[in-house]
Formats: C-alpha cells, structure tokens, sequence
C-alpha cells in the first residue's frame, strides 16, 4: 500500500496504480468475492447460512425476494453476476420459483467464474443444502486465490455516486467534493455515474446544457420529463420534513445541491439500472421506474437500492453523501461514505469515511479536500477496507420495478 | 463572527453557518462579497436574503432559480417556507415553517 495517489501523476510522473484482480472476461475488479444468490425470498436463510459459515470477508450475499421474475430484477442480479468485483457464483434456489439458479451459474461460467447451484429441495432441506454449499464455496475460495493479478489505475475505475440524508452541507461541501473529485477523475480516462433524476426538478435546461452531443441532450430531456411526471404522479417530490427543518426550502435547492455531485464534464450518456457505460467518462444513471400498467416499483426507496442502482452499472466503488450520516455498505462494491457536515464526522466517525466540512470550515480548499478524497478512493481501490467494509456491513436491496431497457420519450407526458 | 456562505455572486441568499443573531455576517465562499447583515435570527442551514427581493421575484442560490417569494422580502431577512415556494411542488406552501411537516395531510 502507498499513499502516492493523487488527482494528478505524482511528482515522478507515474500515474498511480495499484494491484486489481484480472477477470476472463477482460474486466478488472478490486475486490475478489464470492457471490452467493438466493433466487427466491424461501431460500434466503440457506443461502444467508452460507455466508455466515463460508467465515470469509470475501464471501457476500445477494438475492431477490419474490417468486416470479421480475424482468428488472433478473438483470440486476444478472449485471452483479458480471460485475468485476465478483470472482465466483454460487446460486441458491428453493425449487418452485420462477428465477432459474442454473441460467445465473451458466452466466457466470460464460464469464469464466467458477459458478454452482442447487435446488433446496433436491438436496433435501437446510442442512444438506448448506453444508453443500459449505463445501463448494472452500473450493471455490481455494480457486479464488490464484485469481491473475494485474495493474489498475484511475483509467480504470467506474466510480458511482448518490446523496441520502441531505442536509445544507450536501450542497456546500459533500456533493461539491465528490463532484471536483469526479472531474480530476474524468480528466485521467475514469468513469463516474452519478444518479437521482427526480432530484434535478427544475434543472432540465442545466442538464441539457451539459450534454455531450444531441442525441444525450434528448435522452436528458426524456429521462427529465418521466422524472417530473412521476413526481407530480406520485403527488411527492424527493424532499421530506427534515430536509425542509434543515434549511432546504424547496425542492429546485435540493436539486441543484445533488446536481452538483456530477461535477462539470460533459455527460456522455443516460444509463438504465444494469447498463454500463460504453465509454469512459461522466453518466447519469435513470433508477426511475417507466411507465407500466401494474405501476411497478418506486424510486429510490432506500440508499441501499440506489447503491445497489450503482453497483450493478459497473461501479468499482459507490460514495454515499450524506449530511445527517448514514451507517450502511454494500456487498459487491465499497461504499465510500462522505459527509460535509463536520458535527456529523465527529459524532459518527467509525461509520463515515470522509470529512468535507473542511471547506466550510476553511481548513482545506475544494481542490485540497478532493485531492484528500483522491487518496482514500486510491488507498480503497488497493483493497484497504472501508468503515462499512471493516465493521461488516454487506446491504443489498433488490426490488420489482419495471425498466425499459432503452431510454425512450415518456409516455406517461404524451397523455 | 457569525458566518454564512454564498455560493455565486448572482445569487441572492446565503446559507448561515451558524445561527445567526441580528447584527453583521461573515461572507465565506469563492464568491463571498465580505459582509452583510442579519435582521432577524436565523437557524444554522437557513437561507438569509443579500438584498431586497420582491414579492414575486425569483430566488437564486447555485445561479438557478430555487423558487419564487410569494410576499417582499427584505434584505437580511430569513427566506424559507413562510416567503418562498417552489414553482413544481404544490405542496411547497402547505408545511410547517419550524419542522417541514406537511399540513396539508388530514389525520382523521
């Protein structure tokens, strides 16, 4: 481990680098897990019981609770399947539902990752299903070890990011951090994807602004317009009573205090949740549910799902931004939790990596603190564990919702 | 001092570092124009008005509109929920000033 990592190359020209873990499918990850996947709500406790007694950090759990399969919830977890960070499979399945553990281990094996499934009920019941798994998941393990090294730099890093538990901060110093942070990126070949349309209400013009070409400037303009008609569908706006005791007064200032993460580079593109960016450079990812007769799914019902959102567009590494705090990780990416909220740092200093209120409090300018951000993603990358990592936090939230996969005009605003 | 940020010398609030008590304010930020005045106290987050904004105006914070007043408002007065609203959410004029708490949801 080194602490050369800078936005820039460091003073002897080097651009920095550490150790990732090379896929067969030509990806690079930064982590080398085991993925464990219950297909169905009955097989979780199996698959949980796995997890727990694999006694391993590497191995993580994954899965979808309900028993007909959700198109959106299958490429999720399909997307997981090949996220650079997941070295190999194991798929758990009761035996009656819908969603298939044999096609998810074939993916995985077309991927080159050591991949199994099973049925519980072909195995006959907890305890054979788990020591079963026990068994496969130390072979696996084994295997994993001899997983080829190979260098990573900036260039190769997708990084995702989304705000929860706003304050005032989050515009003044959390999101404007992370968003200078992701233009040194963008500058040195990476990727950042950033989300949360339904909190850009009032910023379609900004948004436009900033596109890449015409074609994104119409994707912007569709995923703007079926955000605003959700909300105004939906009667609610993505600002709640703490936001509003906080200082925020509307949702526009919200909106322009999220925006501000995504930096200042030109975005290249609209991302659906499991899709990922055909290029590097900066994305905005749509997480909002398109219009269907059974109205399915919300958006954003937690910050686990939006990670998640993140996670499954190739994010390497996933920042929460949160004013007021927040304690959680993810399973398959690190979670980097910044705060700008210098009384939040303190009073939650084992759960949040990064202090940003440092330039409110004028200690460290933007540039300053996003070069001090630069190191802890760089140190994260080279594998030393995140707060949420090293307490053990592995959330995940998977949920029915119904997704184009292409961006496509908003029907719901035609009517 | 007492101390609040601005963030672009078009905008027409700032946000309070601290509560602010009626007397001078310490202007921080890349844009920050050196002093103004609090009329009134203003809770830590909250917004205070740079100058005069009529009834009517928009209100500006990031170089975007954040909404609109809907009565005048003097320089260095609080701006928030009780003078301003939101040009998208109906809701925005129905909620407490103190807690946000929306009022226009009966519980019966």
């Amino acid at each position: 481990m080194n602490n050369q990592f800078n936005l820039s190359k460091t003073p002897d020209g080097r651009v920095p680098e550490w150790l990732g873990y090379a896929r067969a499918n030509g990806t690079k990850g930064i982590r080398n897990h085991l993925l464990v996947v219950y297909t169905v709500k009955c097989a979780e406790f199996v698959a949980r019981e796995i997890v727990r007694r694999s006694g391993s950090p590497d191995v993580e759990l994954i899965g979808f609770d309900g028993c007909t399969d959700n198109q959106y919830a299958v490429r999720q977890i399909i997307s997981l399947i090949r996220h650079p960070n997941v070295g190999a499979v194991l798929a758990v399945g009761l035996g009656c539902e819908y969603m298939q553990p044999e096609w998810l281990a074939k993916i995985a094996a077309e991927e080159g990752k050591p991949a199994e499934w099973f049925f519980i009920q072909d195995k006959g019941g907890t305890h054979p299903s788990v020591h079963c798994g026990l068994e496969w998941t130390r072979t696996a393990l084994d295997l994993l070890k001899e997983t080829p090294r190979v260098p990573m730099s900036f260039a190769d890093l997708v990084i995702g990011g989304e705000c929860g538990g706003s304050d005032y901060t989050s515009g003044l110093a959390g999101n404007v951090v992370a968003g200078r942070f992701f233009d040194r990126l963008i500058e040195q070949g990476g990727t950042a994807i950033f989300e949360e349309i339904v909190e850009a209400v009032g910023l379609d013009q900004y948004l436009e602004s900033r596109a890449a070409n015409e074609k994104v400037r119409q994707q912007l303009r569709y995923t703007y317009d079926k955000a605003l008609a959700y909300c105004q569908h939906a009667r609610q706006y993505s600002i709640s009573p703490g936001n509003f005791a906080g200082g925020l007064s509307t949702i526009e200032e919200k909106s322009m205090g999220a925006v501000i993460k995504s930096g200042t580079k030109p975005i290249q593109g609209v991302l659906k949740v499991s899709e990922r960016p055909a290029f590097p450079g900066l994305w905005l990812l749509d997480s909002t549910p398109d219009p269907y007769y059974m109205d399915f799914g919300i958006t954003n019902p937690s910050d686990n799902e939006g990670l998640m959102d993140l996670t499954s567009c190739g994010a390497h590494i996933v920042f929460l931004v949160t004013g007021r705090g927040n304690v959680v990780g993810n399973a398959v990416a690190p979670c980097i939790k910044i705060t700008g909220n210098a009384d939040t740092y303190a009073r939650m200093s084992g759960d949040m990596d990064f202090n940003a209120g440092t330039i409110l409090e004028g200690s460290r300018s933007i540039e300053e603190s996003a070069s001090d951000l630069a190191r802890l993603v760089g140190d994260v990358a080279s594998g030393t564990p995140s707060k949420s990592e090293a307490l053990g936090h592995h959330e995940f939230h998977i949920i029915y919702k119904y997704q184009e996969k292409e961006v496509l005009p908003c029907r719901e605003c035609e009517r | 001092m007492q101390r609040a940020f601005v963030i672009s010398p078009k905008d027409n609030v700032a946000t309070a570092l601290d509560e602010l008590q009626p007397g001078s304010v310490r202007l921080l930020g890349e844009a920050a124009s050196l002093q103004s005045e609090a009329a009134v106290k203003i809770p830590r987050g909250h917004k205070l008005a740079l100058r005069d904004i009529a009834d009517g105006e928009k209100i500006i914070k990031y170089e975007v509109v954040i909404g609109q007043a809907t009565t005048d408002i003097r320089a260095g007065e609080w701006v928030h929920l009780h003078n301003i609203r939101s040009i998208y959410d109906e809701r925005s004029s129905h909620l407490d000033i103190h807690t946000g708490a929306p009022k226009d949801t009966k519980y019966e």
